[in-house]
C-alpha cells in the first residue's frame, strides 16, 4: 500500500476488495450433495467448482447420476399434487419467504456468485442479486392471481430446468419462480461451472419451510442435464448454447415434454447519425463489455451509420482504453474472468479466425498470470461473412461494420440465424420505432441495452429460442390446457391414384393447388384418388413454392388489423354463399371467420410496468410465414379453425389439409379469391401429409409450424424443426372443433410472438 | 496553470447544434460511475485530501462581512487540523484551490490570503441572476479585477440560452472575457435553469468558443445545482473542444456538493471521462462550503480511526 502522499501524486484507485470471508466461512471445507425431497443429499463422484479469476477450487460437487435424477424427478412429482393444489396465496407466501431470504444475504450470493463465476463484484451485486430478487416478489404476486387471471390452465406438472453458467442465480430466479407461481415442482440442474448460488438458495429452500419436492437441484455436467431431459418430467426448460438447445429439441421430439428454449443470439447494436453517441458508447460497455460478454442478448455486432463511424470507433476504443480487467472482488473491476479455460479457448479460437478473414482486432494485451482473463476487444474491418459477424463469440470482443440507410441498418441487423435482442440508438425517435418494428427481436432496446426487469418477457425470435421469461406472457411457459382430449390421430394411408369410384361430378372438375393466389398443377403432375375425386399430389417442391410464395405476401403482416378483419368478415360473407364440405361444419367455418375476424384488431399487446421513466411495450407479431398441418378430423371446420385465427394474427399459412377429405379445402380457394384474400397468404398443398409436414419441417425459412397429426408425424415435425428452431405446436389428440376447444385462446397465442421494446425516457 | 489559456474562437454553431443528449444515458453513466470504481484507505484519504486542494472555498452570503470572510480564509489556508495532516504523513499542510467570494469581499480576502499563493475568485456580472445591463456587469468584472481578483466566476444570460441567441451569448460570454484580463474566467451556466442537458452541452460550448478558462455548472443559487449527469455532459463537451481545438477547458461543479463521498464521486467522473490532468485544481474545482468540514471529518476517522465531531475542528 503506497502513503497518502505517493497516492495523492499518482491519483491512481488501488485495491478495494469485497470482503470473501463470509462466502469462505460458508463453503469451508464442503462437499455438496444434491438437493432432493427437502433434503442436502450425501455427495456421490465429485468434480470441483474453481475460481476462474485465480483457478482455486472452492469447493467440491456431485456429478448426478440417472438415479440421482431420478430420485429428484419422483420426489417432485410426489410433490406436484400438494403444491398444485395449494391456494395461490399460500404459494404466495413461499415466494415471498424466498425472496426475502435471498434479499437477507444478498451479500453472500453476491460474492459466492462472483467467485465461482468470475464475474466483477458490481455486477453480481448490483444487478444479479437484485433482479434475480425481484423475480421472486413479482411471481410471489403472480403465485396469488394466477387462478384469476389464467382461467382454464393448469400447471404442466414437474418442470425440468437447466440453467447457464453466465447468470447462475439469477438464470435460476428467471425459471424457478414463475415455476412455482404457476404451481409446478421442479428439478433444476445448474451448470456445472457454476453450480454454488444454486446450492445456497436449496438451504434457502428449507430454511423457507418450502414443502419438500417442492424444488429440487442435482448438479452435474451435460450427462445429468441430458438425464434431466430423458426423465419422466412434463416440461424443459433450458437457457444455453443453441447447440444444445437443438439437441433438447430432438431428445424431447414426440415425448409430449412442454419446451422453451433460451439460446444464443448475435445481437445488433445500432447507432444513426442522430444517435447521443456518447451514451451510444457507454451502451456498447452496458451491452458486450457487460459480464465478460458471456451474455446470450449481448449488442455483439455494431452496425454504426457510415457518416459518424469514424468519431464513433475513436470514441469507443478511448473509452475501452479506461476499463478496467481484474479481480472481480474487486469493486472497481469492470470485466472480470472468463468463466473457464474452455471459453477462454473458444473466444480466442473465434477471434484469431475472425483475424485470418481480414478482421482488425484493437484489444488491450492479454494480461499474464493466473486466471482466464480476456481484455476487451473491437473488430473492425470486417465482412458480413466474417466468423465474427455471424458466430456468437460469447466473450468481451464486439465486432463493427457500417451501414448506409436505415433499410441497410434493417437488412444487415436481419441478417442472422438468431433473433434475442436489438440495441437501436437515435434521437430520433419516430426512425426508431420504425427500426424496432423491422428488426427479428425478441427485445428491443431503445437507447438502452441489457435492461431487464421481472415484468418484461425476454426471449428470442428465430434460432435464438422460444417461449418468454418474465411478466404475464413468461406465466403462459408454464401453465398449460387441456383442450385435445380426443382420441389419438391416426397416421394417414399412402396416397394412391386408384380412384375409390366416380366422381359424381357432373362435368369433371380439376381441383388444383392453391398458391400465390393461383391454382397450381402440383410439380409432379400427378394426382391421388379420394372419396369422389381426384385431387392433387403435392410433394416438396410445391412446399417449396408455396413458402416462397408466401413470403412474397408480406404486406398482410404489415396491413391494420382491421384490414384482415374486413377481408375476414368478406369472406365469411362469400363462404356463407358457397356451400362447402359438411353443412354443420360449414355453418361453424362461417361462425369462425366472424370469430377471428373479430380478434384481428384486438388481441393486442400490453404496456408493462417495469422501471420508472421507461415504457415496456410487449408487442404481439405475427411469426411471418408458418406451415399449419391441419387436422385430419373435421376437413373444412378443422382447416378453417387453424388457418384463420393464424392469418388473423397477420401471418401467411403454407397449410396441409386433411389427406383423405381434402376437397373442402380446396372448394375453399375458390373462396379466398374472391373474398380479397391476398395472393400468397393462403397456401394450399394437398397430398401425402407425413411427407408435407416433414417438408414443412425441414424448411430453414418457415418461421412457426402447426401440426394436428398423428404421434409419428408430429414427432418427426419437432426432430425436423431442430435445424431453424421454430416452435412446433403439435397436438396428437383429436380436438373437439366444433366446440369452445375449437376457438380456444391458444391459437391466439400460438399465432404470435412477443417482441419487447423498451423506451427509456426523459427530457 | 500549466497550459495554455482558451485563447477562444469563433462562434461555430455546427459544433454543437445537431448535439442531442439523452438524458436517461447520461443518468444511467451517471449513476454508474460511482459504483464502478471504488477507493479504499490511502487511496480515499489522498483522494479527499485532493479534493481540498481542488475546493474553491466559497462564501456568498448576504451577510458576509470582512471578518466572516477573513475566518474563511484562515481556513482555506489551514483546511485540516495539525494532528490529521500528520497522521496523514503529509510534508506539509494542503491549501484550498481558491477562495470565492463576492466582489466587495475581494479585498478582505486578498489581506487574509497575503503570501499564501491561494488565488482569490470573485463573482461577477450580477451574479447570481446576471439581469443587469451589460455595462454594469462588465464593469463589476473590471471592479473585481482592479481589487485583486485572480479569478472570476461570471454568470451568462439564461435568456440567451433558453431562446437558442447564440451570438448574444457568444458576444456576451467574450466580452467578460475580454474584461477580466489576466484574471482566470469561469463560466457558470446556472444549468438548473438550462434545464435540458441539451441546452447544457450547447451552452458550454459557447462558453468555450468564447474564451471561458473553465466552465460551471451553478451559482448554488438554483433550486437545482451542481448533478453528476449535468456535469458528465459539460466534460463532455469540454473534451470535445479540447479533441477539436487541444485547448484544455477546466471544469467546476458548485452548489450542493455536501459530501466527502460527492468529492470522491465528481473526481471519479473527472478521472473516468477526463483523465488525470483533470484532477488537479488548474482544471477542477469544487465550488463549496460545507462540504470541507465532511472530507476533514472523514480523514480524521481514517487518522484515528475513531468518528469524529465537527465540533472539534476549526469551522470555515
Amino acid at each position: 500500500m503506497p502513503t497518502v502522499s505517493e497516492a495523492l501524486e499518482l491519483m491512481d484507485y488501488g485495491p478495494a476488495p469485497e470482503s470473501t470471508a463470509a462466502a469462505m466461512d460458508w463453503l469451508k471445507g464442503r462437499t455438496f450433495g444434491h438437493f432432493i425431497n427437502g433434503k442436502l443429499t450425501k455427495a456421490g463422484e465429485t468434480f470441483a467448482t474453481v475460481s476462474p479469476a485465480t483457478g482455486t477450487e472452492l469447493a467440491q460437487i456431485t456429478q448426478g447420476t440417472e438415479a440421482d435424477v431420478a430420485a429428484a424427478v419422483k420426489a417432485a412429482r410426489k410433490a406436484a399434487p400438494g403444491w398444485a393444489a395449494l391456494s395461490g396465496h399460500d404459494r404466495a407466501r413461499h415466494l415471498y419467504a424466498l425472496a426475502r431470504l435471498m434479499q437477507k444475504r444478498e451479500r453472500l450470493f453476491a460474492v459466492l456468485e462472483s467467485l465461482d463465476n468470475g464475474k466483477p463484484i458490481r455486477e453480481s451485486r448490483d444487478i444479479d442479486v437484485p433482479l434475480a430478487v425481484r423475480h421472486f416478489y413479482h411471481h410471489a404476486g403472480w403465485a396469488e392471481l394466477v387462478a384469476d387471471d389464467f382461467p382454464g390452465m393448469r400447471p404442466h406438472g414437474v418442470c425440468g430446468q437447466i440453467i447457464p453458467w453466465n447468470f447462475p442465480l439469477l438464470m435460476l430466479a428467471w425459471k424457478v419462480a414463475p415455476a412455482l407461481a404457476a404451481g409446478n415442482t421442479v428439478v433444476v440442474k445448474p451448470a456445472e461451472q457454476t453450480p454454488l448460488t444454486a446450492l445456497l438458495f436449496a438451504e434457502l429452500c428449507i430454511e423457507a419451510g418450502l414443502p419438500r419436492g417442492v424444488v429440487n437441484i442435482v448438479t452435474g455436467d451435460g450427462r445429468t442435464g441430458a438425464a434431466l431431459v430423458a426423465a419422466e418430467v412434463d416440461k424443459i426448460a433450458f437457457t444455453g448454447s443453441t447447440e444444445i438447445g437443438r439437441l433438447i429439441r430432438r431428445a424431447t421430439a414426440g415425448s409430449a415434454k412442454a419446451l422453451t428454449l433460451e439460446l444464443g443470439g448475435k445481437s445488433p447494436f445500432i447507432v444513426f447519425a442522430e444517435a447521443d453517441l456518447d451514451a451510444a458508447v457507454e451502451g456498447v460497455v452496458d451491452a458486450i463489455w457487460f459480464n465478460q460478454g458471456e451474455v446470450c442478448c449481448a449488442g455483439s455486432r455494431i452496425l454504426v451509420q457510415e457518416s459518424v463511424a469514424d468519431r464513433f470507433v475513436t470514441r469507443l476504443k478511448a473509452r475501452m482504453n479506461t476499463l478496467r480487467l481484474g479481480d472481480p472482488l474487486d469493486k472497481s473491476t469492470d470485466i472480470g474472468a472468463v468463466v473457464d479455460e474452455v471459453q477462454l479457448t473458444r473466444i480466442r479460437g473465434i477471434v484469431d479466425q475472425a483475424v485470418a478473414q481480414g478482421a482488425v482486432l484493437h484489444q488491450a494485451p492479454i494480461p499474464n498470470g493466473p486466471g482466464s482473463f480476456c481484455p476487451p476487444g473491437l473488430l473492425t474491418d470486417l465482412g458480413a461473412a466474417n466468423i465474427a459477424m455471424t458466430e456468437e463469440i460469447f466473450g468481451p470482443i464486439v465486432s463493427l461494420i457500417t451501414f448506409r440507410t436505415p433499410g441497410e441498418a434493417v437488412e444487415l441487423a436481419n441478417n442472422t440465424r438468431y433473433g434475442l435482442a436489438a440495441s437501436i440508438w437515435t434521437e430520433n425517435i419516430t426512425a426508431a420505432l420504425d427500426i424496432a418494428a423491422q428488426v427479428k427481436a425478441g427485445v428491443v432496446w431503445i437507447n438502452g441495452t441489457n435492461i431487464f426487469d421481472a415484468n418484461a418477457p425476454f426471449g428470442g425470435m428465430r434460432e435464438s429460442g422460444f417461449g418468454r421469461e418474465g411478466a404475464r406472457e413468461g406465466m403462459l411457459a408454464y401453465l398449460t390446457r387441456d383442450e385435445a382430449t380426443g382420441p389419438l390421430r391416426k397416421p394417414a394411408a399412402a396416397p394412391s391414384p386408384a380412384p375409390a369410384g366416380a366422381s359424381g361430378d357432373a362435368i369433371d372438375r380439376t381441383r388444383k393447388l392453391y398458391i400465390g393466389g393461383a391454382q397450381k398443377r402440383p410439380d409432379g403432375g400427378a394426382s391421388y384418388a379420394v372419396k369422389g375425386a381426384q385431387v392433387p399430389l403435392g410433394s416438396r417442391k410445391d412446399i417449396r413454392n408455396a413458402v416462397e410464395a408466401a413470403h412474397k405476401a408480406g404486406g398482410w403482416s404489415k396491413v391494420t388489423g382491421h384490414n384482415r378483419a374486413q377481408v375476414l368478415y368478406f369472406l365469411a360473407e362469400n363462404l356463407a354463399a358457397h356451400p362447402i364440405g359438411d353443412a354443420e361444419e360449414h355453418a361453424l367455418a362461417v361462425q369462425r371467420a366472424f370469430y377471428w375476424a373479430a380478434w384481428a384488431d384486438k388481441y393486442d399487446g400490453r404496456v408493462h410496468a417495469t422501471q420508472s421513466a421507461h415504457v415496456t411495450l410487449a408487442l404481439k407479431e405475427p411469426f411471418g410465414v408458418m406451415g399449419i398441418v391441419a387436422p385430419e378430423e373435421a376437413p373444412l371446420l378443422g382447416l378453417v379453425s387453424t388457418v384463420f385465427p393464424a392469418i388473423a394474427m397477420g401471418n401467411r399459412v403454407v397449410v396441409v389439409p386433411s389427406q383423405a377429405n381434402p376437397v373442402p379445402a380446396l372448394d375453399l380457394y375458390q373462396v379466398l379469391d374472391t373474398s380479397d384474400v391476398p395472393g400468397g397468404v393462403v397456401n394450399i398443398v394437398t397430398g401425402p401429409r407425413g411427407e408435407l409436414a416433414d417438408t414443412l419441417a425441414k424448411h430453414d425459412d418457415v418461421a412457426a409450424l402447426w401440426c394436428f397429426a398423428d404421434p409419428e408425424t408430429c414427432r418427426n415435425a419437432e426432430i425436423q424443426s431442430a435445424g431453424n428452431l421454430k416452435p412446433v405446436w403439435t397436438e396428437t389428440r383429436e380436438r373437439d372443433w366444433h366446440g369452445p376447444a375449437g376457438q380456444s385462446r391458444e391459437f391466439l397465442r400460438r399465432a404470435v410472438q412477443v417482441k419487447t421494446v423498451w423506451v427509456p425516457y426523459g427530457a | 496553470m500549466t497550459h495554455p489559456r482558451n485563447p477562444g474562437m469563433p462562434l461555430t454553431t455546427d459544433w454543437f447544434d445537431r448535439v442531442q443528449v439523452n438524458r436517461p444515458a447520461a443518468e444511467r453513466r451517471a449513476a454508474t460511475l460511482a459504483t464502478r470504481r471504488s477507493v479504499k484507505k490511502e487511496h480515499q484519504a489522498a483522494w479527499l485530501v485532493n479534493a481540498i486542494q481542488c475546493t474553491d472555498l466559497t462564501t456568498l452570503a448576504g451577510d458576509d462581512t470582512p471578518d466572516r470572510v477573513a475566518r474563511l480564509c484562515a481556513k482555506a489556508r489551514r483546511p485540516l487540523a495539525d494532528h490529521i495532516v500528520e497522521g496523514l504523513g503529509l510534508a506539509r499542510m494542503p491549501v484550498t484551490g481558491a477562495v470565492c467570494v463576492y466582489p466587495t469581499m475581494v479585498a478582505p480576502a486578498k489581506r487574509a490570503l497575503s503570501n499564501s499563493g491561494i488565488p482569490v475568485a470573485s463573482v461577477a456580472t450580477g451574479f447570481p441572476a446576471g439581469l443587469m445591463p451589460i455595462n454594469l456587469r462588465l464593469a463589476e468584472i473590471l471592479y473585481a479585477v482592479e481589487h485583486g481578483a485572480d479569478e472570476i466566476d461570471i454568470v451568462i444570460t439564461r435568456e440567451h440560452v433558453l431562446r437558442g441567441e447564440w451570438t448574444a451569448l457568444y458576444d456576451e460570454i467574450a466580452a467578460m472575457r475580454e474584461a477580466c484580463g489576466e484574471a482566470h474566467m469561469k463560466a457558470i451556466l446556472a444549468t438548473g435553469e438550462l434545464v435540458t442537458l441539451t441546452n447544457v452541452y450547447a451552452a458550454s460550448m459557447v462558453a468555450m468558443q468564447a474564451g471561458a478558462d473553465f466552465i460551471k455548472t451553478s451559482t448554488g443559487k438554483e433550486s437545482v445545482n451542481a448533478t453528476l449527469p449535468v456535469s458528465l455532459t459539460m466534460v463532455r463537451a469540454a473534451r470535445d473542444y479540447g479533441d477539436r481545438t487541444g485547448v484544455k477547458i477546466g471544469f467546476k461543479p458548485a452548489g450542493g456538493i455536501k459530501t466527502a463521498k460527492d468529492a470522491i464521486s465528481w473526481q471519479i467522473l473527472m478521472k473516468e471521462e477526463m483523465g488525470r490532468d483533470w484532477l488537479r485544481p488548474d482544471l477542477f474545482r469544487f465550488g463549496a462550503s460545507s462540504m470541507l468540514a465532511d472530507v476533514e471529518r472523514q480523514l480524521e476517522h481514517h487518522v484515528t480511526g475513531r468518528y469524529a465531531a465537527s465540533h472539534r475542528h476549526a469551522i470555515a
